[in-house]
């Protein structure tokens, strides 16, 4: 007997649904006219409030750089490697100048030829040997010479010299980036990660994303964990970092095994990594000219996307590095390390602006991590520290040239399940944040506070996360494991998370575009009370301005010290020539809200 | 059709009769070996056991077959293969279709378990000696029993930087609700944070003059933890303060018996809560006397007052 034709919610096969229904073409259903009614000048003045107080902290970092940045730049202009004693070269050639400055310039700092930037030394040793910056890192490394002893040039021609050295690496990160975007396009999204074609307009039939981790602590069995998850159907693949790394001032150098809980985040490894994503997106039908028509695998991504941690004291690095091995996603924050890693808060400021601006250029999604306030704090009490959070994290990416559409803001589902009503007020929170930021890629986060041991009910909690999450149309969601808190997670477990998700997705994947809000209702009033919670704390935070609000413990109930906290000496007043050869080509890409973008809630920031 | 009603009429009288057996045996054998137990599925001693796990093969007859295989050697009669599914090869990909070498297969199983256990002869894994009190018990006690100011140092040690468990003991916040030992007016909490070198807690402890010293362990992937954990026994050994301290650690895998193994006094493992471990320090305190041993000392007992 021939199958009955399709009604009008398509056949209930799970893979079908994998495919849009075929429901008449609707206007676009996205827009909030009957969802949350929240109040549009509150959020403005958030919004205003949060541009402000960054706006305070960028006039403090555009006047200074990091060791971190400069070895940055080292990277760009073509030097890796170890020295002898297995020492990163950037970091040896950055040591070196600043060891070797106060020799030349008399009376001056420590960091006083740091404050020209790196490159203007070693542009000036390329001029002055012709050798490869590369060759230049290696004698320096050797201890052959020290590069602030080298006859000075003229200065147009270093700066010249320096711009032509940034070229070849900033090609390759435009490289990268329209590589991705090709790739992007088979999965229907455009450049900017919004749905295209049948899907514009609606909700689109991958999203939320299905972020898996791996966590083996060795890149080769991550790699085969990694492989198995994109089979499985996962679209993301963070490789989880070993601990301890985020507190590193240097980037362990090639394929490293080791590591604790996690790890080691090196550019082979990234590689490595890089290199078996594409492959089973190729054999999943990825490839250039792939199969088409039935290759597809239900569920399987065709460009598995890659995350690592663009965090810790060395975060400028790891951008470089992530941008030259095309990593997708980073791990970005302008204020975790300040609170969960007690990294110094000047550090971290003028770091994060760097690695944004590089972010921005590759064209990578940033995941900001306002989810782990409710990891620590209360997640009811601390819920307007969330948004506040988001709202200044925005506003960062902003300036380092970040579009909307590349800044996955974070939160997460972390309310006591034993609440009643609890999920309501995961709705209002999830909800909310949509509408508030409509063209972010959020980034949702599973439960992890509540989560046992008890396998069973965290396999239930997790299904009721996926649930509010294609409910509330988020864009990525990590997908918590039933094994949180017992171990790192097995093979099944993240099997179990990829089906448990698309069995939920699948089967709710419209029911956003069926649902009002009852006005006045307890999930409205519920977002009206964060919003406006919000709103407020950024108005104090305005008031005292970030950092000291910081050390008052705003967020998270972590206080920090502004000289205090990890990497504070690391951070250099810029002296009034200083030069950096990467912002200059990246600027067309940096210039303040991205490429010329709108900015959402249409306030253009600045 | 009457036939086959018949038949199978025939068959559930004699099903039933064989069950009517089967229980008699079993309540004979019960009574024989009143003490031996077995998992309880939906009956006495049927020894049914679920168990899930992931085989390195492509699903198929063999991965089923080998499961089987292993759950017997587990001890489990009569395994039945619930769920099987590939983990590995998508449909139609082209490691499938190469006959790749590698694969993973997921399985459910069930099976009836033939080892028996006696209850009568079960000895309890020692967990810490702690009789639980409450925030306003626990700051009684210290007042009435000890009559000063107890300090804990505490620090998550090594390369682990996973300050959860430490900061929900610790610090104001607490954990579900129960404010952690920042919040006891008797008790001096110093929360060291993450990534604390052995010696730098060591030196840390002699300067505040450390009743009790808090480790936490979340990291043990290649159980890193052990290592570190027997560095710090050895530190305070050589210091010669090992026994003047209550020396405590804790994280998701350490047990009260791995930590008395490694040379601690006690070791509090998952959900375990700033009461509980409170309430430990101040009754150790006593028991080893050494609240008397310390003279109050008058500025801190002041302090607790205010």
């Amino acid at each position: 007997m021939p199958p009955e034709p399709k009604g009008p919610l398509g056949p209930p096969e799970l893979p079908e649904l994998l495919d849009p229904p075929d429901l008449p073409s609707q206007p676009d259903l996205t827009g909030p006219p009957d969802w949350l009614d929240l109040d549009q000048r509150l959020i403005a003045q958030a919004r205003a409030s949060a541009a402000r107080v960054a706006g305070e902290v960028q006039a403090f970092i555009d006047r200074h750089t990091t060791v971190s940045i400069e070895r940055a730049v080292i990277r760009l202009l073509g030097v890796d490697g170890v020295t002898e004693d297995e020492w990163p070269l950037p970091n040896a050639v950055v040591e070196n100048i600043q060891v070797g400055a106060p020799d030349v310039l008399r009376g001056a700092d420590e960091n006083a030829g740091l404050a020209r930037g790196a490159a203007y030394w070693l542009a000036n040793a390329v001029l002055h040997f012709g050798d490869s910056p590369q060759e230049i890192a290696e004698a320096v490394g050797r201890g052959a010479f020290d590069l602030t002893e080298i006859p000075q040039h003229d200065d147009g021609a270093i700066r010249w010299t320096a711009l032509e050295l940034a070229v070849p690496a900033m090609e390759q990160i435009a490289a990268n980036r329209r590589r991705r975007e090709r790739a992007l396009a088979i999965n229907g999204l455009d450049g900017r990660w919004a749905p295209t074609g049948a899907d514009q307009g609606r909700c689109h039939r991958h999203k939320p994303l299905l972020y898996v981790i791996v966590a083996t602590g060795d890149i080769r069995e991550d790699v085969v964990q990694a492989q198995a998850a994109v089979r499985q159907g996962a679209d993301i693949v963070a490789v989880i970092r070993s601990t301890g790394q985020s507190l590193f001032d240097y980037v362990p150098y090639g394929e490293v095994r080791g590591g604790f809980g996690g790890t080691y985040a090196t550019q082979e490894n990234f590689r490595i990594m890089r290199r078996a994503l594409d492959e089973v997106g190729a054999e999943l039908g990825g490839g250039a000219g792939g199969g088409g028509g039935g290759g597809r695998v239900a569920g399987g991504a065709r460009y598995p996307l890659q995350v690592n941690y663009c965090s810790g004291l060395c975060m400028p690095e790891i951008a470089a590095m992530g941008a030259l091995e095309r990593l997708d996603m980073m791990l970005n924050d302008a204020m975790y390390g300040i609170l969960f890693r007690d990294i110094n808060m000047q550090r971290t400021f003028v770091d994060q602006h760097f690695s944004r601006a590089l972010n921005a250029c590759a064209g990578i999604i940033i995941n900001t991590g306002e989810d782990n306030y409710t990891t620590v704090d209360d997640p009811i009490r601390a819920a307007h520290t969330v948004l506040a959070s988001q709202f200044i994290n925005e506003q960062f990416a902003h300036r380092a040239g970040l579009p909307d559409e590349q800044i996955g803001l974070g939160h997460a589902f972390q309310i006591d399940p034993e609440l009643e009503d609890g999920l309501l007020l995961e709705i209002a929170q999830a909800q909310m944040t949509r509408q508030i930021f409509p063209r972010s890629p959020l980034k949702y986060m599973p439960p992890t506070r509540h989560i046992t041991g008890n396998i069973f009910r965290a396999y239930l909690m997790q299904a009721m996360f996926n649930l509010v999450g294609v409910l509330t149309g988020q864009d990525i969601q990590l997908l918590g494991m039933l094994t949180e808190a017992t171990h790192t997670p097995f093979m099944q477990d993240r099997w179990l998370a990829v089906d448990g998700a698309r069995y939920v997705m699948g089967t709710a994947r419209h029911l956003r575009e069926e649902v009002l809000f009852r006005r006045g209702g307890a999930v409205e009033r519920r977002a009206q009370q964060v919003l406006g919670e919000a709103a407020a704390l950024l108005k104090e935070v305005e008031a005292t301005g970030l950092m000291a609000a910081l050390e008052k413990g705003v967020f998270a109930g972590v206080r920090r010290r502004i000289d205090g906290g990890k990497g504070a000496d690391g951070v250099i007043r810029k002296a009034p020539d200083y030069f950096n050869p990467i912002l200059e080509v990246a600027a067309p890409f940096t210039a303040v809200g991205g490429k010329g973008g709108v900015q959402q809630g249409g306030v253009k920031s600045l | 059709m009457p036939a086959a009603k018949e038949a199978g009429a025939a068959a559930k009288e004699a099903g039933a009769a064989a069950k009517e057996a089967g229980t008699a045996k079993m309540q004979v054998r019960t009574a024989e070996k009143m003490a031996e137990i077995r998992p309880y599925g939906d009956t006495p001693n049927d020894g049914r056991v679920q168990l899930s796990f992931t085989l390195p093969l492509a699903a198929g007859a063999a991965a089923a077959e080998a499961a089987r295989l292993l759950a017997r050697k587990m001890g489990l009669q009569e395994p039945q293969v619930a769920f099987m599914q590939d983990l590995y090869a998508g449909a139609g990909s082209r490691a499938a279709a190469s006959g790749a070498a590698i694969g993973f297969s997921f399985l459910i199983l069930y099976g009836r378990c033939v080892h028996t256990i006696d209850p009568a002869a079960i000895e309890v894994p020692p967990a810490a000696d702690v009789h639980e009190m409450d925030f306003y018990e626990i700051n009684d006690f210290i007042a009435r029993r000890i009559g000063r100011r107890v300090v804990v140092v505490g620090a998550c040690t090594g390369s682990d930087a996973h300050t959860l468990g430490l900061d929900a003991i610790m610090n104001m916040k607490g954990y579900t609700g129960r404010p952690g030992l920042e919040r006891y007016p008797w008790f001096e909490a110093i929360n060291l944070g993450s990534q604390v070198p052995n010696e730098t807690l060591v030196a840390k402890a002699i300067d505040a003059g450390a009743d009790a010293i808090l480790v936490s362990q979340v990291v043990t992937q290649k159980d890193v933890h052990v290592p570190n954990l027997t560095q710090l026994v050895d530190l305070l050994e050589a210091e010669g303060i090992r026994d003047d301290v209550i020396l405590i650690c804790g994280g998701p895998r350490v047990s009260h018996e791995l930590a008395v193994e490694l040379g601690y006094d006690a070791g509090f493992g998952p959900g375990t809560l700033p009461p509980t471990v409170a309430a430990y320090i101040a009754q150790e305190m006593v028991r080893r006397g050494l609240a008397a041993q310390c003279q109050p000392k008058q500025g801190i007992a002041g302090r607790a007052e205010n």
